[in-house]
């Protein structure tokens, strides 16, 4: 491809700007191969397709993530979407009308505000003529907003979209109870004084209980973590292993945190507090104080514990995507290809958690990419026994073949290569709002490190699951 | 010889070493285990793990074999200082242990020999209750009987929440009692009320059930697929959980003892009264002969051990039920309950051999009570079912009932919304022929009328694949009748459910001559699929069970016509032991299709199925007097109780009898009824209608409800004694004639007292 931009380099008249930046990219993507060739042979010098629009990350951006019920307690989550909605236009100073669509995605929803993406685009001072609206596929939400973006593109029907996430757990909708609701709802329709008033003696101490929202599937009543420990149990994941884990994930944390390698996290004065300006749940325990911790889910005998579990989050994300003419006429320097990727699904009782797992295969098969052409993993630290588990399913030849229908197991990444700033364990994870963040931080990675291809994968309550392909733009 | 040997061997190496110490003891267990093949153990980190797998059988059972190498292995774990607890865990995936090896106790021949059996049991078992290091058992599967009463010894429990784990006592439902120290144990872990109701009903119990009860202390979770296949990860999950629960005993950072709450506190005190036990003795004994009628000694010699062992103290109470259980052993009741149980086993295989296709889909004709049922326990177990009516109204209730019985499940929490939804998702309600092209086996349960019946036949044929099976659900009905409008008899069989079709176990398959072996296989592998008891019978009226059915109930409105009130006529039946009353029955059947039955059978069978005017019946299906469905029978169902037919009442009057004093006693009446149902079932037999005894008796019981305790007609006739039987049918025939003929087996089993149905 290099060498054919070179051909229509010398062959074809540069006469706009747009050319002549096209030119200088295409050389200095030589450059790059050549440097990346003698890094590590890849399988594929590339993953641009002929005939399929080269998608890029502009930039992307989030508010730091705290512990739910610190700082951002009183907001909303639109406000959190606002915030890093404008920390992505102060980054890239994009005119707010050069947007097409905004996605958001999100898990639980504040009724108020149910299309979170269109709330948060309005108080963000985004043009009133640009649509927005929100998804929702659990801890893949924003992967799926950033996936939808990435169609837009693809089809012609959009050339610039921002994607983000958002959850805000300091504030969560409880309900009344169905009897309850019922019967407040009759008492609207209810016509006379009577009838209202034997509604009102409907009512018993039973009914006034709330119904509280719970991290559990809806079609096997198991909470995550309680599926989480099983998942570790099945795969034999000690607790050691697993607390060694988190503490390796809060380690990288600080390290990235104190070295200024989160440089997506925007600064972020919360109305009536401080400006906020780090992730705050980064803690580096030991492995004595770790292991004196209960099992959380499981008791008396479980190894999941709060230690060695992502925590609940307040936070939002946001990243812009365009196509790369697009981006390449406005002036921007890409960060990364948007490459492959799939999304999985599988048993949501035993298999809730192994997405990773069941979607590797799958996007490197479609790259025409194997596991050692990756220079970056990163994937969502549901739970140190998750992550654990999916590392050894994916180097088990016996799960691929009876489980997978495979001929062999995909390999498991090199530690040295995966979630090396920290992850989900140590940096938090506000359900919506992760996915983002894993596209933001493979892009700053491979840049950082030298990489040419990130991976990334997560899993989702209802047993789903997601990995993509991104692509270093070339430097 | 051969064992004897490996025994000596055995305990030379002990001798040895308990004299050379530790270094040869290596050498002395693995000589052992070579020895045993029942019971294995291996020391990990100080905890020994038990491990019992009987290597000929799917479950593993307490018999000689298993107790002898369990005594060994603990003896050499006990004299092990470097032991300081034990694991006890079953690898099989399915079962810990499924109770005593049956066989062992009708292998003997006095009281004496059972009592004996049941000593070494309570003696081995209170060594484990008393050893000196804490054992912990593993629980994954069935844990019943013999089982259980092994695991309450142990000092500690840890069961999976797998719906293959369950516990319980089901001795009483062999005539027996739990003998091994269970009716001493029990009530004090689990409290009177509980212990009575575990041993009185024999009732599975669910992993967390148990735990609320107290009879476990700790639940495992099964495991999904990781990196060895589930079943078998479980069970290493769950003996690494219970080696850390043991380690945690040994080491008194766990203590067995749970802290009581109030209500237990209260309850605890409560039961320390006197007084009050005394009531509960009472309301318990009351209770219990309301509903056995007497007929059952288990139950009552279960509440004396239990009573004797609080009252007058522990050797009394192991005593006694040592002997009780002796005695239970011995009676007819325990061998006919045994025999049903056997029974059972047996008529639930399929000696058809593999049907060429398996069902995968099927269709069901007519959403009424018997259809809509039929497709419940089909989409149950895994069975795509079509659901086809001629109306919607007819449709929507079908469907509504199967959402009702799968429901009603979900309350039960045997199963999960999300599981009732999805299995919902395979049944499609229908009106026309939509995907009867795809089918494998239709069954039609459309109305019980042979034109309709020929019409259906043909309409079917016309829209269903060449391999599909036809199968027809009547009551009486003969199959080669329907046949005749078929254009592939070989293709067409009887399958007679019986109502209602999710409670009810029995299945009976009926073939005709033309019937293929390939077909009934089929029918069989549907029927077990559906979780049924299946006899497989010849074609003729009534078949077995209806034939059977027909003759009793013609007696039962004579003798309803001579006087007798049917709340008297109940009573007379539930005592002889049928669950239901005759005059409870016919409603329940209902009285049109009681009607229409007697018609039929008596034009095919003539004046031998007499007895009763069938014009009653029929009068009272014109008065709308159609049974329980109709609200009114012989007597009128209210919200909830049921009072006597005043209209029926009246019915019977203007048609009443005489009532012949010669054979009119409560006891005559009795055997009236009796021997009519069970001279037709040896009639069947002979006529080979039924093809072998345990299946005429498995299908008297589980369909017809005859009394359990007899054990089927068969049975009953070889523990009553033919001769006599014989005796009061002549008796009876003098005043009523050939209803009353002893069919010539029976008469033959009546010279003969050598020969007998069972062995």
């Amino acid at each position: 491809m290099a060498s054919m931009l070179m051909n229509s380099l010398r062959n074809g008249p540069v006469t706009s700007v747009q050319a002549a930046r096209f030119a200088v990219r295409s050389l200095s993507s030589t450059a790059h191969l050549k440097a990346q060739g003698s890094v590590s042979a890849k399988s594929k010098k590339t993953l641009d397709k002929p005939g399929v629009r080269n998608i890029v990350l502009v930039d992307g951006v989030r508010t730091p993530f705290l512990l739910s019920g610190t700082t951002y307690s009183d907001l909303m989550p639109h406000d959190l979407a606002r915030a890093a909605l404008q920390g992505l236009l102060n980054k890239t100073s994009i005119p707010k009308d050069a947007v097409d669509y905004i996605v958001y995605g999100t898990v639980i929803q504040e009724v108020k505000t149910s299309n979170v993406a269109r709330e948060a685009a309005l108080g963000a001072g985004f043009s009133d003529r640009i649509p927005a609206h929100t998804v929702t596929m659990a801890c893949i939400s924003s992967n799926q907003a950033m996936t939808t973006a990435v169609g837009l593109i693809a089809s012609g029907q959009c050339e610039s979209v921002v994607a983000g996430g958002v959850e805000f757990m300091s504030d969560v909708p409880i309900r009344h109870s169905r009897k309850m609701r019922k019967t407040m709802l009759s008492l609207n329709k209810a016509k006379s004084i009577g009838a209202r008033l034997s509604l009102l003696g409907s009512i018993r101490l039973a009914h006034l209980a709330p119904e509280l929202p719970a991290v559990a599937e809806f079609s096997t009543a198991e909470t995550m973590g309680h599926s989480a420990d099983r998942l570790a149990a099945a795969f034999g994941v000690t607790r050691v292993e697993q607390d060694e884990f988190a503490l390796r994930s809060h380690t990288f944390a600080k390290k990235a945190q104190d070295a200024g390698l989160l440089n997506d996290v925007i600064s972020f004065k919360v109305p009536g507090k401080d400006i906020v300006s780090k992730d705050n749940g980064i803690r580096i325990s030991s492995m004595e104080q770790m292991g004196k911790l209960k099992a959380a889910f499981i008791k008396p005998h479980g190894t999941v514990t709060a230690a060695n579990s992502s925590f609940l989050t307040d936070g939002a994300s946001a990243v812009l995507i365009m196509s790369e003419e697009k981006a390449l006429a406005m002036g921007y320097k890409p960060k990364a290809y948007l490459r492959d990727f799939v999304y999985v699904s599988q048993d949501p009782k035993d298999q809730l958690l192994l997405g990773p797992t069941y979607a590797t295969p799958k996007v490197l098969e479609r790259s025409g990419l194997t596991i050692n052409d990756i220079d970056v993993f990163e994937f969502h630290e549901a739970f140190a026994g998750q992550i654990m588990a999916n590392l050894k399913a994916m180097d088990s030849d016996y799960f691929a073949q009876t489980y997978m229908g495979r001929k062999s197991k995909v390999g498991a990444p090199p530690m040295d290569k995966f979630n090396s700033w920290g992850g989900s364990l140590s940096l938090g994870h506000p359900f919506g709002a992760t996915g983002c963040r894993l596209v933001t931080t493979v892009a700053h990675r491979l840049q950082k490190e030298g990489g040419q291809y990130g991976l990334l994968a997560a899993c989702a309550a209802g047993g789903q699951g997601h990995a993509m392909v991104i692509e270093a733009y070339p430097q | 010889m051969a064992s004897t040997g490996l025994l000596l061997a055995r305990g030379c190496c002990r001798t040895a070493n308990n004299i050379t110490g530790h270094g040869q003891r290596r050498l002395s267990v693995s000589s052992a285990v070579l020895a045993r093949t029942h019971v294995s153990y291996e020391v990990k980190d100080n905890v020994a793990v038990v491990r019992i797998n009987d290597p000929n059988s799917k479950v593993n059972t307490l018999s000689r074999q298993m107790q002898a190498e369990m005594t060994d292995v603990m003896r050499e774990i006990w004299g092990n200082s470097g032991v300081k607890s034990a694991v006890l865990i079953s690898s099989k995936p399915g079962c810990f242990i499924a109770g005593a090896d049956i066989s062992m106790i009708q292998a003997c021949k006095t009281p004496e020999e059972v009592t004996s059996l049941s000593q070494e049991g309570q003696k081995m078992f209170e060594q484990i209750e008393k050893s000196p290091i804490p054992i912990v058992a593993a629980i994954n599967g069935s844990c019943l009987g013999g089982g259980l009463e092994f695991a309450i010894a142990c000092q500690y429990r840890v069961a999976t929440k797998s719906k293959k784990t369950i516990l319980g006592t089901p001795e009483v439902m062999l005539g027996l009692l739990p003998g091994a120290g269970g009716t001493q144990r029990l009530p004090k872990m689990v409290g009177l009320p509980a212990a009575f109701d575990m041993m009185l009903t024999g009732r599975n119990i669910r992993a967390d059930k148990a735990k609320k009860m107290g009879l476990v202390h700790q639940l495992v979770d099964p495991l999904g697929p990781g990196l060895k296949s589930p079943e078998e990860r479980t069970i290493e999950y769950l003996e690494e959980v219970a080696v850390e629960f043991a380690k945690g005993l040994a080491g008194k950072k766990i203590t067995v003892e749970k802290k009581k709450g109030l209500m237990q506190k209260m309850q605890d005190f409560v039961m320390g009264l006197p007084p009050v036990r005394k009531q509960i003795y009472k309301t318990v004994h009351n209770k219990v002969m309301k509903q056995s009628k007497g007929l059952y000694p288990a139950p009552l010699k279960i509440i004396e051990c239990i009573q004797t062992g609080i009252e007058s103290g522990q050797t009394a109470g192991y005593q006694t039920e040592s002997q009780n259980f002796g005695k239970l052993a011995m009676t007819s009741e325990s061998r006919a309950l045994i025999g049903l149980y056997h029974g059972q086993v047996a008529c639930k295989k399929n000696h058809f051999g593999k049907p060429e296709r398996e069902v995968k889909k099927l269709a069901v004709l007519g959403a009424g009570l018997m259809g809509a049922g039929i497709a419940q326990i089909s989409i149950e177990k895994g069975v795509a079912t079509i659901l086809k009516d001629t109306t919607g109204e007819g449709l929507a209730r079908g469907q509504q009932q199967v959402y009702k019985g799968l429901h009603d499940k979900t309350k039960k929490k045997s199963l999960t919304t999300f599981e009732r939804d999805s299995i919902l998702s395979t049944l499609s309600g229908q009106l026309d022929y939509r995907g009867f092209d795809t089918a494998d086996m239709v069954i039609e349960a459309v109305f019980e009328d042979l034109s309709i019946k020929h019409k259906v036949v043909k309409e079917i044929e016309a829209v269903i694949p060449p391999h599909c099976i036809f199968a027809t659900n009547t009551s009486a009905l003969p199959i080669k009748d329907i046949a005749a409008a078929s254009k592939r008899p070989e293709k067409l069989i009887g399958m007679h459910y019986f109502s209602p079709v999710d409670k009810m176990q029995l299945l009976e398959i009926i073939t005709t001559d033309k019937t293929s072996r390939d077909t009934t296989a089929s029918a069989v592998s549907v029927g077990l699929k559906q979780g049924k008891v299946i006899i497989v019978v010849g074609d003729g009226p009534g078949f077995y069970t209806t034939r059977c059915l027909a003759p009793m109930l013609a007696e039962a409105v004579r003798v309803l016509q001579e006087g007798v009130g049917p709340k008297k006529l109940d009573v007379l039946t539930t005592g002889f032991g049928f669950p239901v009353g005759a005059a409870a029955l016919a409603d329940e059947v209902g009285i049109d299709v009681a009607a229409h039955v007697a018609e039929d059978l008596g034009k095919a069978f003539g004046t031998r199925f007499g007895g009763g005017n069938v014009e009653v019946l029929k009068t009272m299906v014109q008065k709308g007097y159609k049974g329980r469905k109709s609200g009114k029978g012989c007597y009128v169902y209210g919200a909830k109780d049921k009072k006597v037919n005043s209209g029926a009442e009246e019915i019977l009057k203007s048609f009443k009898l005489t009532a012949p004093p010669a054979v009119s006693s409560d006891e005559d009446v009795q055997y009236r009824l009796v021997s009519r149902f069970v001279n037709e079932a040896i009639l069947c037999l002979q006529e080979g209608i039924l093809p072998d005894p345990v299946q005429g008796d498995i299908g008297a019981v589980f369909g017809l409800g005859f009394p359990p305790c007899l054990g089927g007609p068969f049975r009953f006739v070889d523990s009553f004694g033919a001769d006599k039987l014989v005796q009061k049918m002549k008796r009876f025939e003098e005043v009523y004639g050939n209803q009353f003929t002893p069919c010539q087996l029976l008469v033959d089993h009546a010279k003969d007292s050598s020969k007998r149905f069972h062995k």
